[in-house]
């Protein structure tokens, strides 16, 4: 059995989801903003039911986000939704509270399941935790470094999937925060439109050159990574190790612009699939993502690299 | 004293009076929160608590903690509330085993690989999930009470309503935050810390940026979709959405009281009053817990007849340094329940003195000293069992009746004639004068 890590992405539109398809992402991530926490776009189980009769004929997997915070009241739609989301034939579930878990095991026991409970999926010993009551895959933190990653690689009972690419949430309240400041300078909020097509970000008093897009939804308010994470030059260490899952996120990007990352990694990947040994990066791989990036976000390795203290 | 049941809302309860659980970052603290009326405290080890910076306890400390908490029936709680990476797990039961040894009561855990080695490693300590985990649901608080937990402390944004669900619901002691700061993120969900300066928030290193000062844009094409330069010279390019008068943006909540909701908070069910602040000083830790004591007692004692009494609230104003609210447990906070003008720091008070002795047949207390006074000071006294009266402070003496000007030596023994009778472990505060 050959490894050949799978290459995921998010999308905002049936549209994006062809077009990353065709640049080569073999998964996508769909839900909608009731169940999935910071998706691009609105999946509705129709276009859900529609994405996964385009994927499945061309060997592409269709996950489901149900990976929100839950509160009571969602929980007698859980069930409804899980199992609307078997009879469409989705591919596995992301899921970050319990209650979804529970539900999960017992309405579809053969489902697989993705733990991701973005910045607190932090140590094997966790992943291995959830992985015997259920899960199928851990979703790693992406404040996690490159030798936690390919150190833990080998204690893993479950897939590992690794957020290579585009921005990161780094703060995420129940409060309604933009509506709240503006009313407080006497200007409230009146079209409502505090989302993700408003264009807000701020920027911290010392940090002038460090734009931080933030943004509300039903689940409260997100401020995200003022720059974005771009490992394919060293993807390959990843690889090597044998990661399971690489993901694109493509929230507040162009279509063009997560078509030239998805291009790029399909590229890197099927040049270590084609030849391990032989394998090196091509800076010109880059090229089209670097054309296409926002001048004022930079593209780093995040915390690949980053010592951290505490 | 008597204490009348009372009246739930068809929930079951767990324990039959709430727990009063308080902060203790070091020993001295702890025997403060315990002598002031905590029931239980919680502390910090060296290794696996979220405040890096508090003094945190050493095992030996520990024992003496639980051995000093025994006497007054209380029990010592240990925050192991980091999620972990792979370098933490190895010594995980090591500590653990400690724990247990040095009688421990319970540790409250967010990483469930912490929750999975105790019990093999400490089986005699209760473990409690943490906040750190965001539990707002009684689907999630079932699933952690089948994995075998007693106590789920729940998210900070639960409302009264939703607990009282839970509690309906599911068979186990709940623990809510009802005093102190907060996070306005959902715990465990913000890593500005380490964006900002490489500190783990996760880990203990959160340096509080959600309290920095921002200032908010809008970009007439949204961040990120990047338009051509001559596309963005068609635009008016990034529109501030504040005027030169304005505060700044900032994430930062006002803290956590209910004091004024007693009633409400124990016949809704929940089990535990946890206060905040390990890092908060003694003064803080004594008035807080002293005041909530005196509520949930008199509450406990006479549900029908029990008001909320002024000077509760005028004594907890003295150790707030942040304006106070009630979070998320009648409605979602807006916007009076963030800090966008510029932060007053001071605390009102300081504490001044410690009560060792009161000569009965005088009138004469000996006080260490704990800040600077001076004759002419005007102080205050506080303590368990109601001690409290105002004076201002006469002639000074050292332990050998020589008379002094000030007491400016920290931990000095001196002597002041007082009003009123004192207790050992009273304590004499004085309102803190701005430079």
């Amino acid at each position: 059995m050959g490894y050949k890590p799978e290459l995921l992405a998010t999308c905002s539109t049936l549209d994006e989801l062809k077009a990353l398809a065709q640049a080569g992402c073999d998964a996508f991530l769909l839900g909608e903003e009731k169940f999935g926490m910071r998706l691009p776009g609105e999946f509705t189980p129709e276009m859900i039911a529609e994405a996964v009769a385009f994927a499945h004929p061309q060997d592409i997997k269709i996950y489901v986000c149900v990976n929100n915070l839950m509160d009571n009241e969602v929980l007698p739609s859980l069930p409804g939704y899980l199992e609307q989301m078997h009879e469409i034939g989705v591919d596995g579930i992301e899921f970050g509270d319990p209650s979804v878990l529970m539900q999960a095991r017992r309405i579809l026991p053969n489902l697989p399941l993705h733990w991701n409970a973005e910045m607190t999926s932090t140590n094997h010993g966790t992943a291995n935790y959830w992985g015997k009551r259920g899960a199928t895959r851990v979703v790693l933190a992406r404040e996690l470094n490159m030798d936690e990653i390919t150190g833990m690689m080998p204690h893993l009972d479950v897939e590992a999937q690794v957020q290579v690419h585009g921005m990161t949430n780094i703060y995420h309240s129940k409060r309604s925060l933009v509506h709240s400041y503006m009313a407080n300078q006497g200007r409230p909020v009146e079209d409502d439109r505090v989302g993700l097509d408003r264009g807000l970000y701020l920027i911290e008093a010392e940090r002038r050159d460090e734009l931080f897009p933030i943004y509300e939804d039903s689940n409260g308010t997100h401020i995200m990574s003022s720059g974005d994470i771009c490992i394919l030059e060293d993807l390959h260490l990843m690889m090597e190790a044998g990661v399971q899952s690489f993901k694109i996120e493509s929230i507040l990007k162009s279509t063009a612009y997560n078509v030239a990352a998805a291009k790029a990694y399909r590229t890197a990947i099927d040049t270590f699939i084609a030849d391990p040994e032989g394998y090196a990066f091509d800076e010109a791989w880059l090229d089209e993502i670097r054309e296409l990036q926002d001048p004022r976000r930079e593209l780093s390795f995040g915390f690949f690299y980053k010592e951290q203290v505490y | 004293m008597t204490q009348a049941k009372p009246q739930h809302i068809g929930k079951r309860y767990r324990l039959d009076k709430p727990e009063l659980l308080a902060p203790a970052g070091n020993l001295e603290k702890l025997k403060f929160a315990v002598h002031y009326g905590a029931d239980a405290v919680y502390i910090g080890g060296q290794s696996y608590g979220l405040r890096s910076n508090a003094d945190n306890f050493s095992f030996e400390e520990m024992k003496e903690g639980v051995e000093f908490a025994k006497k007054y029936g209380a029990k010592v709680f240990v925050a192991t509330n980091i999620y972990a990476h792979e370098e933490d797990l190895d010594g995980i039961a090591n500590y653990l085993r400690n724990l247990q040894e040095a009688g421990i009561a319970a540790i409250i855990t967010a990483d469930p690989i912490i929750v999975e080695t105790a019990k093999t490693a400490a089986p005699l300590i209760e473990v409690h999930l943490s906040t750190q985990q965001s539990t707002l649901n009684w689907q999630a608080v079932q699933f952690w009470k089948e994995e075998g937990l007693p106590r789920v402390v729940l998210g900070r944004e639960t409302s009264l309503e939703e607990i009282a669900e839970i509690k309906k619901n599911v068979d186990i002691e709940i623990e809510s935050f009802v005093h102190g700061a907060m996070c306005s993120s959902y715990s465990g969900r913000c890593v500005l810390s380490n964006h900002f300066t490489d500190r783990d928030s996760n880990r203990g290193g959160c340096c509080q940026s959600c309290r920095w000062k921002y200032d908010l844009f809008e970009n007439s094409s949204p961040t990120g979709q990047w338009v051509s330069e001559e596309q963005q010279q068609d635009q008016n390019g990034d529109q501030p959405l504040f005027q030169a008068d304005d505060n700044s943006f900032t994430m930062g909540s006002k803290d956590l009281c209910m004091l004024g909701s007693i009633p409400d908070l124990i016949e809704v069910g929940i089990d535990s009053f946890k206060v905040e602040g390990r890092m908060k000083s003694i003064h803080y830790v004594a008035t807080v817990v002293n005041v909530y004591r005196q509520a949930i007692d008199s509450y406990m004692a006479d549900p029908e007849g029990y008001v909320l009494k002024p000077e509760w609230i005028e004594e907890l104003n003295k150790a707030a340094n942040r304006p106070l609210n009630t979070g998320f447990f009648y409605d979602t906070p807006d916007h009076e329940d963030h800090i966008y003008e510029p932060e007053e720091k001071a605390v009102p008070y300081d504490f001044a003195g410690l009560v060792l002795d009161y000569d009965e047949a005088t009138g004469i207390a000996t006080i260490q000293q704990r800040n600077h006074f001076k004759p002419g000071t005007e102080i205050e006294f506080f303590g368990p069992n109601e001690t409290f009266f105002k004076q201002v402070v006469g002639t000074i003496w050292d332990e050998e009746g020589q008379e002094l000007d000030a007491a400016r030596h920290p931990m000095q023994r001196v002597k002041i004639k007082v009003d009123q009778p004192l207790r050992y472990f009273d304590m004499m505060r004085k309102k803190n004068i701005k430079k």
